[in-house]
């Protein structure tokens, strides 16, 4: 059995130009746990995850998906990462079903697996009539709902999300939240999801504040607030920002 | 990870580029077009003006509209390599083309992937282009229909690279208006697709020499060879060669750790 943490990450940086992005950032995920990463604008979280997924390279420090090293095991690394992105990366003119076909495709499995996990994901996600549907014809939420059963399709072991509820109504925003942490809760599978909305944590989240390339706080939710002195996480996140206050 | 998956990712990049494509009608009859206009309208009128003497792979006089047959086939390649550059930029801004770069294969199979369900499309558009230049009675000894496939593979490969390669500079979508310019205009006309090269020589030795190299002449003759049931050997090097040019130039510009990809700031 693999005892590795779903996602270690150990002394990364990394600089556009002469603008350090990230400094000395290391933290680990454990199977089962939700990990909200919290920032503000311009904290350095969508670099983490393109350093996570390997778009960017990792010029120092190490990263590893469930005990592979991206750098140099990038394949089966990326195997245990399903990842919903900021901005919506769907194909628009396909169909639910085809979107979903596409990326099992791209992770290997056949047709007939596909087919059935593709139902069993949608159905999940209350999505499964609209299957046939053309992405276009969805509304926002919903676009979400198909992107979280696409990364969710190949069964990884980290859910990777980057402020997935932008631009959602308030019932679609809650939907996904209570999704999501009740996957961490019974499916033991392991989450990151970046945000900087303080409503989208539940108290047996862990936190991650990553402020200016460096993480200022790490822990469980009360730990955090220990550490801070504060009573509410909006108050320890305005503390540990200092005044970059979060929505 | 095996063989079968490589298999199917490829199936499935390939089922996508020709569901787009399908979907995408206006690309499809715009594609079509444009070689159309060229064949009924530009070689029509130019018909008496050019006069063409016996060349290999002809063996008799021919109508202009027959010389320019393979150079319009090349004119397909070239912008369905140019839409599929144009389309990566756009997955790029969109963020769609992240979704195919984060999956659990190596970069250059992606990339690779994506150029022969690319050059799969193309090669559908020149078959119905000449269904429609047969109709208008432009023929070709029928085993030419099936020998110009493997030509037609290596030079929609090659121009599909040279747009990946492009398509790893272009930082934005409005720079795309200057790859028409720089790129598809020069190559297509300093070319042999819409007049031999011995006709070039005679007005100027600098222009004919730029043909002769032009990647995108030897990929034009390599097809017109190829569609007479002749192998012209020069033409397969040559466009072998650019191919693997740009393709390892491309792979370089994707790869996370020496490409263009953080300079672009995304993927």
């Amino acid at each position: 059995m693999n005892t590795s943490p779903a996602l270690s990450v150990s002394d990364v940086n990394f600089s556009y130009g002469a603008k350090k992005a990230l400094d000395g950032v290391s933290f680990e995920i454990k199977p089962g746990q939700c990990t909200m990463l919290l920032g503000p604008n311009g904290a350095g979280k969508s670099t983490l995850f393109s350093l996570i997924t390997r778009l960017y390279d990792t010029p120092s420090g190490r990263i590893e998906l469930g005990g592979h090293d991206v750098k140099q095991d990038t394949c089966k690394a990326l195997a245990t990462l399903g990842i919903v992105f900021q901005q919506t990366t769907l194909d628009l003119d396909l169909s639910v079903q085809q979107n979903l076909r596409y990326h099992a495709a791209l992770h290997g499995i056949s047709g007939k697996v596909a087919d059935a996990r593709i139902l069993e994901e949608l159905e999940r996600l209350g999505m499964i009539e609209r299957r046939f549907e053309k992405v276009r014809q969805l509304n926002g939420g919903h676009r979400r709902r198909v992107e979280i059963a696409r990364a969710l399709l190949h069964k990884p072991s980290l859910l990777l999300l980057d402020e997935p509820t932008v631009g959602l109504d308030v019932p679609s925003r809650a939907a996904i939240v209570d999704y999501v942490h009740r996957l961490a809760n019974t499916g033991n599978i392991a989450v990151l999801w970046a945000s900087h909305l303080i409503d989208e944590i539940y108290p047996d989240d862990h936190l991650i504040v990553l402020h200016k390339g460096k993480i200022r706080a790490i822990g469980s939710v009360d730990a955090v607030l220990q550490t801070t002195g504060a009573g509410q996480i909006k108050d320890a996140f305005f503390k540990l920002t200092q005044g970059d206050e979060p929505r | 990870m095996n063989i079968l998956h490589f298999w199917r990712a490829l199936w499935g990049i390939t089922g996508r580029e020709l569901r787009r494509f399908v979907t995408q009608r206006e690309r499809f009859i715009s594609a079509l077009v444009r070689p159309l206009v060229w064949l009924f309208v530009f070689a029509a009128g130019f018909r008496a003006a050019l006069g063409l003497a016996i060349n290999p792979p002809y063996q008799t006089y021919i109508l202009y509209e027959v010389y320019i047959t393979p150079g319009l086939i090349g004119m397909i390649q070239l912008f369905n390599g140019m839409q599929s550059s144009l389309s990566m930029v756009y997955d790029r801004e969109m963020g769609s083309m992240r979704s195919l770069l984060v999956s659990p294969l190596p970069r250059w199979f992606l990339l690779l992937s994506k150029l022969l369900a690319g050059t799969f499309v193309s090669i559908l558009q020149v078959y119905v282009f000449l269904a429609i230049a047969w109709a208008y009675k432009i023929h070709a000894p029928w085993q030419g229909y099936l020998y110009i496939i493997p030509a037609l593979i290596l030079s929609g490969l090659m121009l599909g690279a040279l747009g990946l390669l492009l398509s790893s500079f272009i930082k934005q979508l409005e720079n795309f208006a200057g790859v028409m310019n720089f790129v598809i205009f020069p190559m297509f006309f300093l070319s042999t697709a819409l007049y031999p090269l011995w006709k070039l020589k005679e007005s100027s030795p600098l222009l004919y020499h730029l043909a002769k190299y032009n990647p995108f002449s030897q990929a034009v003759e390599l097809t017109r060879f190829a569609l007479y049931g002749q192998y012209n050997q020069e033409a397969l090097l040559f466009t072998l060669a650019a191919f693997v040019v740009f393709i390892s130039a491309a792979i370089i510009g994707y790869n996370p750790s020496k490409g263009m990809m953080i300079k672009k700031g995304g993927g």
